[in-house]
């Protein structure tokens, strides 16, 4: 695995507790307000996602779903993303997170170069499965860079380590049918889900989709290696809490201790 | 026609979140064995001809043929039960739920055509049924939702993005992928996910197998021209497919040409992306974002199209034009006038293609399409009237 995923899968096992992923769409809640976030962002999580909007996201619920909205807007395209990412240094890995049609009308291959020039370490697309993600994957891979697969609960097990074979560093675990922002439950099925994940997975496994506060993060740990947290911090930003500190308030007390 | 993966050529596909793979996967399959199954096709087809009401009539139109200096025979959808070509693919597809055990059915609506006929055949086998509605489209076609009703179903009306099916069809999506096992998504039209377009299509099938029996059986031989209006474009697969294989025949799509500057003319100015499920013609800016469409037809206000469709015009096997809003109301007024027949608005885009294409072809036999009939349409119609 070369660089861009290494940096992802390094910063998610260089720390003792689990790592913490920190979503948010470009531009939220104003780009000139984002521009201010995402550094602080960065220091406080140990991986950054950074939401592509577009004009239909079907895998999220209202709240990124607002914000995407907010973004688009805004004017926030992801050439404007990029440029923002060539002009700010982070000190974590940033990934971006979209649907499969920006990225297409970019150009693959012109955003892997972009991505490579601007330090961005990889892609999330929640609408690209397995089978249809052949050139990006290839486009990615012969970089360095990294194609985040999603694994759901409906994931059959032999597919499940397909997905987690060929991910790139790290998988992300859905943790529930749905959509992003409802509260997820943590419940024993689930637990046994993420801990088959964990099980077939060569690299790091991130738990995502519904958590919001410490306590959940206590309770996946030792079953995943981290979380993302996307709606709960668009939410606390929408609250005029601090997004960084909320982000740190998310570790569990112990860890680093 | 169709390549293993669910492909038309270089379109469709199947561009879903993970969490939906596992349940097209079952329903891919399950649709393979059925569509097969002696029992599941005698059950389908005693429902299309006691409950739908097929074989719909293929209707002479002599005076609208004087007019347009034509023999032209209208294929009659709009007697089907419901109004409209859409309970032939909903009630296939209600069979479908219930044979894969489904506790419940979720759909999308435009024009309420689709949403009615899944209500329906929803209520018909015994599932409750939830049908997402743009806000737009509820106000526009009240009488659809009162019917909806009626018919026991829940309409959520839908006021994100336009308000249109565009976004009916990202809610019912987050709906499935919040149940993928218990809730079956009943998508109205041959876009969509693999197997959907196709599932869909051969639902449709029926239209353009009996349409080309009926034709030989009043002319003594094939028409010159079929013509049926595009949105998705399930009306136009279903009657197109009958004549694939007969090269002579020429088949022409007619999209909505809207206002002229925002449309839903997505085989003529779309270009190549993803959305709803599928590589398609999309109707999207230089970043990729979708567009804005519009219709005075509810039914063809949407930026995507059905991927074989997309196949079809880059074989120069369809040809596919458009008509903008006037220009299909004057053809709905002109059909009612002539022939006492009252199309859709969406129909009504083909009957001013078919009208067009005969200024070339003076004399020739076309059949036209009419998927719906224009009762739902009567609100709109006294708007543009300004009355």
């Amino acid at each position: 695995m070369a660089e861009g995923a290494a940096r992802v899968t390094e910063a998610i096992t260089a720390g003792p507790g689990l790592a913490l992923c920190a979503y948010l769409t470009a531009g939220y809640p104003d780009p000139a307000a984002f521009r201010e976030i995402l550094p602080a962002l960065a220091a406080a999580a140990d991986v950054v996602e950074i939401g592509v909007p577009f004009t239909d996201p079907m895998a999220d619920g209202l709240t990124i779903q607002r914000a995407s909205q907010v973004a688009l807007d805004y004017g926030v395209t992801l050439g404007s993303i990029l440029t923002l990412l060539a002009e700010t240094p982070l000190d974590a890995p940033v990934l971006l997170m979209g649907y499969y049609n920006p990225f297409l009308a970019y150009g693959l291959e012109r955003l892997a170069e972009s991505m490579t020039e601007t330090g961005t370490t990889g892609l999330i697309v929640p609408d690209l499965p397995l089978e249809e993600s052949g050139d990006l994957f290839h486009t990615l891979e012969t970089r360095g860079l990294a194609l985040v697969r999603l694994v759901a609960p409906t994931t059959p097990p032999a597919r499940m380590r397909v997905l987690a074979e060929s991910s790139r560093g790290f998988v992300y675990a859905v943790n529930a049918t749905g959509t992003t922002g409802k509260a997820a439950d943590f419940d024993e099925a689930t637990l046994d889900y993420l801990d088959r994940v964990s099980s077939v997975s060569p690299i790091p496994v991130l738990a995502g989709f519904g958590i919001r506060d410490r306590s959940q993060v206590a309770t996946l740990s030792g079953h995943v290696d981290g979380v993302v947290v996307g709606s709960a911090l668009i939410e606390e930003i929408d609250r005029g809490g601090d997004p960084a500190a909320f982000i740190a308030g998310l570790r569990p007390e112990a860890a680093g201790q | 026609m169709m390549s293993d993966s669910g492909r038309f050529g270089p379109y469709g596909g199947r561009y879903v979140p993970e969490t939906l793979v596992a349940a097209l996967d079952r329903l891919e399959a399950s649709w393979g064995e059925l569509s097969k199954d002696p029992t599941f096709r005698a059950r389908l087809r005693a429902e299309q001809t006691s409950y739908v009401g097929r074989p719909t009539p293929l209707t002479p139109a002599p005076r609208l043929g004087e007019i347009w200096g034509a023999r032209v025979y209208l294929k009659r959808e709009d007697l089907c039960h419901t109004g409209a070509h859409k309970i032939n693919n909903a009630i296939g597809q209600a069979l479908v739920a219930v044979a894969m055990g489904a506790r419940r059915i979720v759909a999308e609506t435009g024009a309420g055509q689709h949403g009615v006929a899944a209500a329906a055949a929803a209520a018909r086998v015994g599932l409750p049924c939830t049908v997402y509605m743009g806000v737009v489209d509820v106000n526009r076609q009240r009488a659809n939702v009162e019917r909806m009703h009626l018919l026991g179903a829940e309409v959520v009306p839908v006021d994100k993005g336009e308000g249109t099916l565009r976004a009916s069809i990202d809610e019912a999506l987050r709906d499935w992928v919040t149940d993928p096992e218990g809730t079956y998504y009943l998508l109205g039209s041959v876009v969509g996910p693999h197997p959907y377009p196709t599932l869909v299509a051969e639902l449709q099938t029926v239209i353009g197998v009996e349409a080309r029996s009926q034709i030989i059986t009043a002319t003594g031989g094939l028409p010159d021209a079929v013509v049926a209006c595009v949105g998705g474009g399930s009306n136009a697969i279903g009657i197109f497919r009958g004549f694939l294989d007969d090269p002579d025949v020429s088949l022409v799509g007619v999209e909505a040409g809207g206002d002229g500057v925002i449309h839903g003319a997505t085989l003529n100015a779309g270009r190549v992306g993803v959305l709803h499920g599928a590589m398609t013609p999309l109707l999207q800016d230089q970043q990729g974002q979708v567009l804005e469409t519009h219709s005075i037809a509810p039914g063809l206000d949407y930026p995507g199209v059905g991927p074989e469709h997309a196949m079809l015009r880059d074989r120069g096997r369809a040809r596919y034009v458009t008509v903008d809003d006037p220009t299909a109301l004057a053809a709905l007024r002109e059909c009612a006038v002539a022939e006492g027949v009252i199309p859709a608005l969406e129909s009504a885009h083909a009957f001013a293609g078919a009208r067009r294409w005969v200024e070339d072809h003076v004399g020739a036999t076309v059949v036209v399409c009419v998927s719906g009939r224009g009762d739902k349409d009567l609100d709109i119609i006294r708007e543009w009237s300004g009355g």
